[in-house]
């Protein structure tokens, strides 16, 4: 369960701005929120707070009744270790790791065997449908096929919360709706929270619940 | 000139990246600096003595050269009878040792009647105020006419006197006047006769000027002269004493021109790591170009145009720089940098325009061979591709590099064991360019073997292990310039130890003695006669005496000087630092390593020496090592050389004590006996020391000048990883975003920097070992003709190495930093 109360975020300076103004939200575990908004409206900015990478001015941000906005440096970031994915809209798939390596990533974080990283990792890669491809490297792989790894490596370590941020905006409009069908149908299945920011209406229909940031807030999308 | 319109595109990019263009262009012009230092400062010497011979020699058209104990002189009256001669006259050369002061005279005793007509520029010219007749004073016997150079040098002017050792005792000689012709050499003239009584050269003559008659070619009056002259005196043409120089000072600027080319080739490495890094960096800006019309070549030779502008700024400042640092090394240490070749020349530094384009050239070819993979690289990008963003230039590693890298490796082989070509190791340097070749194409592979056998177990370790494994060329791009660097300063230090481990060895052998008594070295100014010889060995507290003879002979077809050592040696030779295999033999000599290559003889082969006007056959028993004279020594024994030639005389002597006394107290007890300044006695600890000490200053700074090479190498690590970081920001956020920490990072890429600079330091210390191997036993041994025992000076080479896998490791982290700061993290949120 995620819960979002009150957040307040403001930008010092020159053209700086309130841009998140006592924004709430609250997620099940096992289902998926997309979050639509214009460029600039602050999506990126919610996620950065909710990934404990910038620190918020004003609220409280909760998971699984944890208050990661009270952490320190350190412990925020063992906190992403261990409760978070992501997937990006350049798939920040490392080029110099196989696919396997590259799904194993997050598990090497967390320390313990080889073998049983090893072996996770490849059936993440049979579910996001790249059985076989374990040894290859992310050259040979297309857009798409990337994102499937990213997909994979956001979910091998069994994360509470998943967040995405334009999963498909490098991808062509029939490939993104597989992939937004995978994401939703791996996060349901580990029962996490998925949290989807895209400024596509479309890409978000495949969402339990749309959402609108405007003005510093969310609102339910007409 | 308009430059063309993509120079702003292109060029532009090299002012973008400066602090990286300024690194390469710092590290050529030191190589071009060094090189041409060393061959203005040289030259200027060589020129210089090449001048002084010249003139000495004057228009004679051709030398009679006999030993340093001279012939009869009545081959004189022989020659100027001669119908071929013009014109001859007599020289009696000798070396004085001053006794009032320091140093040496050079003297060359003249018949001045005779001077005139062959060599004018010998003519001495009285001084003004000169006792008596003045037109007279250059036949007094107690004359000397020195020349201006010779006159500062010892601090003398006309009317004063100088003290010098003479045959059995000393001579007070005047300056008289000067030596207005020979103004740069350190040379003196006296009369002839005054120096055959005075200095034990009675009769003889060491030289003879000739002048033909007009229109007998040199050929020609060889061939008719030739038939005159005893065995041991030779015909010569007044130029190759000059060129005999020339090959004894070439052999010291073989170290210095390694160094050269140690910083000469860091530089082209690090042109490579700039230019593969920014070709990497550059390839969507590259796919852009070719996507709207620009070809493969004119890409291709943009990119090669960069080089060459690196190249050319650093080959001009360089050329600058040699120009400041031989007139800086000129004013501190002389012509030789110090190593003493040059004695009694006084050189000045001199334009030298062909030397300069050469190394501006060695320079650009430089900046033009470090851009030729990156700009291969970039011409075959698939603009499809690289638009799209995310390939990596030259990252992959090709099977063919390990068979290509034992290819070099094998030529070289080969290369190290052919011939000089005209007495330069030419296919020992080519040996050395095969191996850093080899090296450079092993280096993605042994990083990658490397980084596979690194303990793992640690995410930040694992992912550098995967990284340098996957993308060897990275490392080849980063580390090429450590490598480089490392295998020649390794190489250097083995040579350096190995030398002066065998010096240091081979003072041991040649100073079993406990004194040492010198009336002169190898020339015939001061001896000691049977009686003295008898006075010496009678000195209480001596317990045996070794006398030692010195001659300089003529040997071999082109009538070299060598030096011949008359000494007491055991049958077996072994007071001598032989080398390989010694046989007891019925006529022995024992020749030095330089005399056996240049006759091309070996040990059990027969020799024919010239003694005393004679040839008389020996057999060579063994080869010995001899770090003293370059152009050949010999050694016989002495009873045999006194029966020989009847010379009873003796020039040095090796004195063994009683075991109650001391070196100091005989020392003491020969000067209160024969006067102070009538020997030079010396222990041999102190010759020890002191050969050691020059041996260590001439070596001290090429120390310094392979520090400089090194940290260049160093920045280029630090450079190319600030390169590779800021184009990593991206995959350090991500890695922060999956809950790396920043401390985490931070030694993923001192792992990475540290390995690369290991792959550099370990590959180049295995290169440097082959390289020194090459230096000892291929290069020196063909530009000094003396063989040394391989030494690896393990201590130092290890603290080196670590030292610069440490550093690298700290340059690499300090570079990346600023791409793992807190704003790495928002890295990856530009696309968010
Ligand atoms: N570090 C920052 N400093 C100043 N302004 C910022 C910073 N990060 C974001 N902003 C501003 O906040 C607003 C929201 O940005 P962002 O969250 O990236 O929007 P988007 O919804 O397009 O992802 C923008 O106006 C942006 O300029
Ligand atoms: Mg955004």
């Amino acid at each position: 369960m995620l819960e979002i109360e009150n957040l307040t975020r403001r930008f010092a300076g020159p053209g700086g701005r309130t841009v998140l103004d006592g924004l709430s939200l609250a997620v099940e575990a096992g289902s998926i929120v997309a979050i639509v908004g214009e460029s600039g409206a602050g999506k990126s900015t919610l996620l950065n707070l909710i990934a404990a990478l910038d620190v918020p001015d004003g609220g409280r941000i909760a998971l699984d009744g944890v208050a990661v906005s009270a952490l320190d440096e350190a412990a925020r970031t063992a906190w992403r270790r261990d409760h978070l994915g992501f997937i990006f809209q350049a798939f920040h798939v490392l080029p110099h790791l196989s696919l396997r390596q590259n799904v194993a990533l997050p598990l090497w974080l967390q320390g313990g065997d080889d073998a049983t990283h090893a072996a996770a990792a490849d059936r993440m890669l049979a579910r996001v449908g790249l059985a076989g491809r374990e040894d290859s490297r992310p050259a040979e792989l297309s857009g798409g096929e990337l994102q499937r790894v990213a997909i994979a490596r956001a979910l091998v370590h069994r994360p509470r919360l998943v967040l995405a941020d334009e999963p498909t905006g490098n991808l062509d409009p029939s490939r993104a709706g597989q992939i937004l069908a995978l994401l939703r149908a791996q996060v349901v299945e580990a029962g996490a929270i998925g949290l989807l920011v895209t400024h596509s209406l479309e890409a978000a229909r495949t969402a339990d619940r749309i959402l609108r940031l405007a003005d510093g807030r969310l609102a339910a999308a007409p | 000139m308009a430059l063309p319109p993509l120079t702003p595109v292109f060029v532009g990019s090299l002012w973008r990246r400066r602090t990286a263009s300024a690194l390469s262009v710092l590290a050529i012009a030191l190589g071009v600096a060094l090189g041409l230092a060393v061959q203005i400062i040289n030259g200027a010497a060589l020129d210089e003595f090449d001048r002084g011979m010249r003139v000495v020699a004057g228009e004679a058209d051709l030398q009679v050269l006999g030993p340093g104990s001279g012939f009869d002189d009545s081959l004189f009256e022989t020659l100027a009878l001669h119908p071929l001669v013009a014109a001859a006259s007599p020289v009696v050369e000798i070396t004085a040792r001053r006794i009032d002061g320091a140093g040496e005279l050079r003297i060359l005793g003249i018949d001045i009647l005779r001077v005139v007509a062959v060599n004018p520029k010998l003519i001495p010219v009285p001084a003004d105020g000169a006792d008596g007749d003045a037109r007279f004073a250059a036949f007094r016997q107690d004359a000397l006419f020195p020349s201006p150079a010779l006159q500062q040098a010892l601090g003398v002017v006309p009317g004063e006197h100088v003290l010098v050792a003479a045959g059995q005792g000393r001579a007070r000689l005047e300056v008289a006047g000067g030596l207005p012709g020979m103004a740069g050499e350190r040379v003196a003239v006296m009369d002839i006769h005054a120096v055959q009584t005075g200095f034990g050269m009675a009769a003889r003559l060491t030289r003879v000027d000739l002048r033909l008659r007009d229109g007998v070619g040199s050929d020609a009056a060889r061939e008719a002269l030739v038939s005159l002259l005893p065995p041991g005196v030779r015909l010569g043409a007044p130029d190759e004493s000059a060129a005999r120089a020339a090959s004894l000072s070439r052999a010291y600027r073989v170290n210095l021109t390694m160094l050269a080319v140690i910083a000469l080739v860091t530089g082209g490495f690090l042109v490579f790591s700039t230019q593969a890094l920014s070709v990497a960096r550059r390839q969507t800006e590259f796919a852009f170009l070719r996507a709207i019309g620009l070809d493969r070549a004119t890409l291709m030779r943009w990119i090669l145009a960069e080089g060459l502008v690196l190249g050319a700024v650093g080959g001009a400042l360089g050329c600058a720089l040699g120009y400041g640092f031989a007139a800086l090394v000129f004013s501190l240490l002389g012509g030789d940098l110090g190593a003493g070749y040059f004695d009694g020349t006084e050189p000045s530094i001199y334009i030298a325009p062909v030397a300069s384009l050469a190394f501006v050239s060695l320079g650009v070819a430089a900046g033009l061979l470090g851009s030729w993979a990156p700009a291969r690289a970039a011409a075959r990008i698939a603009p499809a591709l690289a638009l799209k963003g995310a390939t990596l230039v030259g990252a992959a590693h090709h099977p063919g590099h390990a068979v290509a890298a034992l290819v070099c490796f094998a030529a070289a082989g080969l290369a190290a064991a052919l011939p000089p070509v005209d007495g330069i190791p030419v296919a020992g340097y080519a040996a050395i360019a095969l191996i850093l070749a080899g090296g450079v194409l092993a280096l993605g592979g042994l990083s990658a073997w490397l980084a596979a056998r690194m303990p793992a177990r640690h995410v930040a370790t694992r992912l550098a292990s995967a990284r340098l494994q996957a993308m060897p060329g990275h490392v080849v791009v980063a580390a090429a310039g450590v490598m480089a660097s490392a295998a020649l300063a390794v190489a250097m230090a083995i040579m350096v130890a190995s030398f002066r481990d065998s010096v240091d060895q081979w003072l041991d052998r040649v100073l079993p003695a406990a004194l040492y008594l010198r009336a002169a070295e190898s020339d015939q100014a001061a001896y000691l006669d049977p009686a003295t010889q008898r006075r010496i060995a009678a000195i209480e507290g001596v317990s045996a005496v070794d006398f030692l003879r010195y001659d300089t002979i003529r040997l071999g077809a082109d009538g070299g000087a060598v030096t011949l050592i008359a000494r007491p040696v055991s049958d077996d030779g072994r007071e001598l630092p032989l080398v390989g295999a010694a046989r007891p033999v019925a006529q022995p000599v024992w020749i030095s390593e330089a005399l056996a290559d240049r006759l091309g003889v070996g040990t059990g082969d027969a020799l024919e020496i010239p003694l005393a006007g004679a040839l008389h056959a020996f057999t060579v028993a063994g080869v010995w090592r001899d770090y003293a004279r370059q152009t050949g020594a010999l050694v016989l024994p002495l009873a045999r050389y006194r029966q020989l030639t009847g010379d009873a005389r003796a020039n040095n002597a090796a004195l063994h004590l009683a075991l109650e006394t001391d070196a100091a107290t005989v020392a003491g007890r020969i000067r209160a006996h024969f006067g102070a300044e009538r020997f030079e006695l010396s222990a041999p600890d102190e010759i020890r020391r002191i050969s050691l000490r020059i041996f260590d200053r001439t070596f001290a700074v090429t120390y310094l000048l392979e520090a400089a090479a090194v940290a260049i190498g160093l920045a280029g690590i630090a450079a190319s990883f600030a390169a590779m970081a800021a184009a990593r920001r991206k995959e350090f956020g991500m890695l922060r975003h999956l809950g790396l920490s920043r401390r985490q990072v931070g030694a993923m890429i001192a792992a990475e920097g540290g390995l690369t600079a290991a792959a550099g330091a370990v590959g180049g210390s295995g290169l440097g070992f082959a390289i020194a191997l090459v230096l000892v036993e291929v290069v020196n041994r063909q530009s000094f003709h003396w063989s040394m025992d391989y030494r690896i000076p393990l201590l130092p080479i290890g603290v080196f190495l670590t030292a610069l896998t440490v550093l690298a490791a700290v340059a690499a982290v300090l570079a990346g930093r600023h791409a793992m700061g807190g704003s790495a993290v928002r890295a990856v949120s530009e696309d968010w």
